[in-house]
């Protein structure tokens, strides 16, 4: 490989190794800096240590992982099943709109943190409640960016689908909804992320599995290192079901990637 | 034919300072013929076209197409806006079926249709391009087929290459009258360019503003085919001068400078 193919790579993949160098110095100085100054363990675990410690409850940690996914997905997919028809109903009748929006707001400012403690008493120490914490932080921007969406259809569009004589319903489906992909995805993105936000303040406050749980029981024990274990796997976790919904877009509808409003 | 008796508009509610936008308009288009409405901003063109298309009802007198009353969008209308007004998710070819699938014909038939407009209009190699891969001329004629797919009876047009550059805007002038050609239609085109309003009509209907009124109808003896080299001709010249009097007045535009 001479000297020129070289940069050519380095420059084809620069987008990813600029970061991933970055993220292994930042691992490298944190690694050094606890071994150094002998930082205790309990404030801050070096890299080494957390990867130790959550490998060797590896299987745990696995399960703790699926049953997080579950509840993420649950209240995601509960967030996508409830703004939709939301969203239809706001942008297709003032009344709805001036009904519904004070309702949403209201949802939006009480915090999730201090529902879920009463949706647990009322629902059961069951994974309903986790599920319902998740759809509540999660539904809201989906709710705005679909309803902003469907309004944004340009006065033409709903005209020229006059003159050809569609009906109501033909565009919404021909006209509005396809029109309202781009805003659709991104909403997606940011519900996918406040999921991830949701399902651990649900496991935080009622759960026997879940990484939220994992966090509170390990740090209960000041066990920090699997704590640390676990807020890392969330973390990868959220990228990882952002760039999903990227990935889908990209293959399924890339008009709409390259339409996608700024945010 | 299309048969407009005393069409009047007024939007918003009367008592509170309705906008009069069309007065006492009365206007027979014949079939196949090629009617122009030209006018400044305000007199009440496109408001017109709309009356005709079925996209608004008058609030005075009729509107009859075939001597039936025109009250919603009909079958036998086609309509091209100044914006191409493509969805950017469907491919050209799908665009341009939009209608006939809003209708429920979009059979082989429809697709054979869309293919051999889309072949007339010059951008058959595009029919699985997206709306945003093609020029602001081609989206535009595709905007065209279009209206076309469903073989209207009328082809009404508002200002449809108002958006588009100088040079594109001749072409597409001669473009759709080799269409017009090929296949005679009812043509109502709205539109400012006085250039363009001679060198397409078969009549120009000039309009006043404030409230939108038919000034006059001129009839413009050009033979077809024509082409923008009958600019020079003394008729074409004779009905611009007219149009232009008719909208700026007798002693044409003067730019006085006060001081």
């Amino acid at each position: 490989m001479s000297s020129t193919d070289l940069r050519r790579w380095f420059n084809a993949s620069r987008e990813f190794t600029i970061p991933l160098l970055a993220l292994v110095v930042l691992i490298a100085v944190w690694e050094a800096a606890v071994r150094a100054f002998g930082v205790p363990e309990y404030l801050l675990p070096a890299p080494s240590r957390i990867f130790e410690d959550t490998a060797a409850m590896s299987g745990v940690v696995a399960n703790h992982t699926l049953a997080t996914l579950r509840t993420i997905l649950f209240g995601f997919l509960l967030s996508i099943i409830v703004s939709l028809p939301l969203a239809v109903l706001i942008s297709s009748s003032r009344i709805f709109a001036d009904a519904i929006y004070p309702l949403l707001v209201l949802t939006q400012s009480v915090p999730k943190v201090a529902i879920a403690p009463i949706l647990v008493v009322v629902l059961g120490p069951n994974e309903l409640p986790r599920t319902i914490v998740t759809f509540l932080v999660a539904f809201f921007p989906l709710v705005i960016s679909m309803t902003a969406g469907l309004m944004a259809v340009p006065p033409e569009l709903i005209e020229l689908s006059r003159a050809c004589r569609a009906t109501k319903l033909q565009e919404l489906t021909r006209v509005r909804l396809p029109y309202s992909i781009p805003f659709v995805f991104s909403g997606l993105k940011a519900a996918i992320a406040l999921s991830v936000v949701g399902a651990v303040v649900g496991e935080f406050v009622a759960a026997e599995k879940g990484l939220g749980y994992l966090i509170t029981s390990a740090t209960a024990f000041f066990k920090v290192p699997v704590a640390f274990g676990a807020m890392l796997i969330l973390a990868i976790l959220g990228i990882v079901l952002f760039q999903l919904i990227v990935v889908i877009e990209r293959i399924f509808f890339p008009w709409a990637a390259a339409e996608e409003p700024r945010t | 034919m299309i048969d407009i008796s005393n069409a009047g508009q007024v939007f918003g509610p009367a008592h509170a300072g309705g906008v009069r936008a069309l007065d006492g308009i009365n206007l027979a288009i014949r079939d196949r013929e090629i009617v122009t409405l030209v006018g400044p901003s305000g007199c009440g063109k496109s408001t017109l076209l709309r009356l005709i298309s079925g996209l608004i009802a008058p609030t005075e007198g009729t509107i009859r197409i075939d001597g039936e009353k025109v009250v919603t969008p009909r079958q036998d209308t086609g309509i091209v806006f100044q914006a191409p007004t493509l969805l950017p998710w469907a491919t050209v070819l799908e665009n341009v079926m939009f209608p006939s699938t809003i209708m429920g014909r979009a059979d082989a038939a429809a697709q054979q249709r869309a293919r051999e407009l889309l072949k007339v209009a010059g951008i058959a190699e595009f029919a699985n391009h997206r709306p945003r891969q093609l020029s602001g001329g081609m989206q535009q004629r595709a905007a065209i087929c279009r209206a076309l797919v469903h073989n209207p009876s009328i082809l009404l047009m508002d200002e449809p290459f108002g958006a588009l550059d100088a040079l594109t805007r001749e072409v597409m002038t001669i473009e759709l009258m080799r269409i017009w050609t090929a296949a005679p239609k009812t043509i109502v085109f709205v539109t400012h360019s006085i250039p363009e309003a001679v060198i397409l009509a078969d009549r120009v209907v000039v309009m006043s503003p404030r409230p939108g009124r038919i000034a006059e109808i001129i009839d413009v003896n050009l033979p077809r085919p024509r082409t923008f080299a009958l600019a020079g001709d003394p008729e074409f010249q004779r009905c611009a001068e007219r149009i232009r009097s008719l909208i700026f007045g007798e002693q044409g535009v003067r730019f006085d400078v006060q001081h």
